[in-house]
């Protein structure tokens, strides 16, 4: 036993490959023997992971979920930003230059509407929970963008820290919502084509959620959604504390 | 040789990443700016192009494909280090806010698909602040009734 952790602790990459493949089999044969194949496996794959996490985050108070235990440590370097970004740039290769061009405009398009969108939600939310400072309103709403926009824009403008922390709640919330409902809502949203992928990828903007919703959803549309979402955080962090920040004190 | 298409696809990543990173300083925010998406669109253009044939054709393009194929089990390991626990924790505001957003952001994939589809016009030109204002305002109807 002692000498199959130091094994497994030597080369914990290694493990998660292992750890991971185990689990997408499992999902498969889920969802291929339980659901018939209705609910896709990688959907199934996806929530095992958020649950995983879950518990892996409560175990240890750590903030990398199932990635805190020693032991499967190599998960969160396999999901973490770098090989995630590397995979998602890998999934371009194949995709034609025209189906890009065809949906830039909407692209671009959503990309400020989603921003705006869902900083306006979180901002109503804000104050619907007895918010009234601009700085609160505007740091929840940034959140509600997504979780890199709301701690960057409390940073900015002077947050509290538990308002900040919030804020980081409400961007989880969304990219796990995105990633677990994508496949569900799809086939009544239209989001079958390139070109409704990348509005759906400016709209929701959180890169994980996009990423995971949309593997779950049509690996193929995987590219096009992730080349929209890509651009909205920069975008929000850009908006968020300056113009939507300046609107959000005018209206206080 | 497959290292040929890897470090293609790794180079693509670096420059665009660099190029989001120059991007957010020029725009003066704490964020990369679309380094993913501007590395995809550098590959795009990479396999496109005919010089760099011999960097995406045969073996070398497998070194590209097998990165592409491991997409989806990085996400399932993504998924199992997301803070899930913090999201849990964050109380009715965090959920309210963060699905609120969700909801909202669904409905409009099909109304944007549309305007993409039929040439997209409307209001594109001058500043950013008139350009948001006006894609804010055209948004309500279909979003929600009024704003704080």
């Amino acid at each position: 036993m002692e000498l199959l952790l130091k094994v497994a602790d030597r080369n914990y990459l290694v493990v998660a490959f292992a750890v991971v493949g185990a689990t997408v089999w499992i999902s498969y044969l889920i969802s291929d023997r339980l659901t018939r194949g209705r609910i896709h496996g990688s959907a199934i794959a996806i929530v095992a992971g958020l649950i995983a996490a879950y518990w892996g985050g409560t175990l240890t108070g750590g903030q990398i979920g199932v990635a805190n235990i020693p032991l499967l440590a190599g998960i969160g370097v396999m999901g973490g930003g770098m090989l995630r970004d590397f995979a998602i740039v890998a999934t371009a290769f194949g995709v034609r230059l025209s189906e890009l061009k065809k949906a830039g405009l909407a692209g671009v398009i959503s990309i400020v509407a989603g921003v705006v969108v869902s900083f306006v939600v979180g901002a109503i939310v804000a104050v619907a929970f007895g918010y009234s400072d601009a700085i609160s309103i505007t740091t929840i709403g940034a959140g509600a963008v997504t979780y890199i926009v709301g701690p960057v824009t409390g940073d900015a403008i002077g947050a509290d820290n538990a308002v900040i922390a919030l804020s980081v709640a409400a961007g989880l919330v969304k990219s796990i919502l995105v990633m677990v409902g994508t496949p569900m809502v799809a086939p009544f949203i239209g989001l079958n084509n390139p070109q409704s992928a990348m509005v759906f990828g400016g709209l929701m903007g959180t890169t994980s959620g996009v990423a995971g919703g949309l593997a779950a959803t049509d690996p193929k549309l995987v590219p096009y959604g992730a080349m929209t979402a890509t651009f909205y955080t920069g975008f929000g962090a850009l908006m968020a504390p300056s113009v939507l920040y300046f609107i959000v004190r005018a209206l206080t | 040789m497959v290292i040929y298409g890897v470090a293609l696809l790794a180079s693509c990543l670096l420059a665009g990443m660099l190029a989001g990173e120059v991007l957010g300083v020029l725009l003066g925010v704490s964020a990369n700016v679309g380094g993913v998406g501007i590395a995809m669109l550098l590959l795009v253009l990479a396999c496109s192009s005919t010089r760099l044939k011999s960097l995406v054709d045969g073996a070398s393009g497998t070194g590209i494909k097998f990165w592409s194929a491991m997409y989806i089990p990085i996400v399932v390991a993504m998924a199992a280090s997301q803070n899930v626990a913090a999201a849990a924790a964050g109380g009715l505001l965090a959920l309210v806010a963060g699905s609120g957003a969700v909801v909202v952001s669904f409905a409009l994939v099909p109304v944007l698909s549309r305007i993409g589809s039929s040439g997209g016009t409307g209001g594109r030109s001058g500043g950013d602040a008139v350009e948001e204002n006006q894609q804010g305002s055209t948004d309500k109807p279909e979003s929600e009734t009024g704003a704080p």
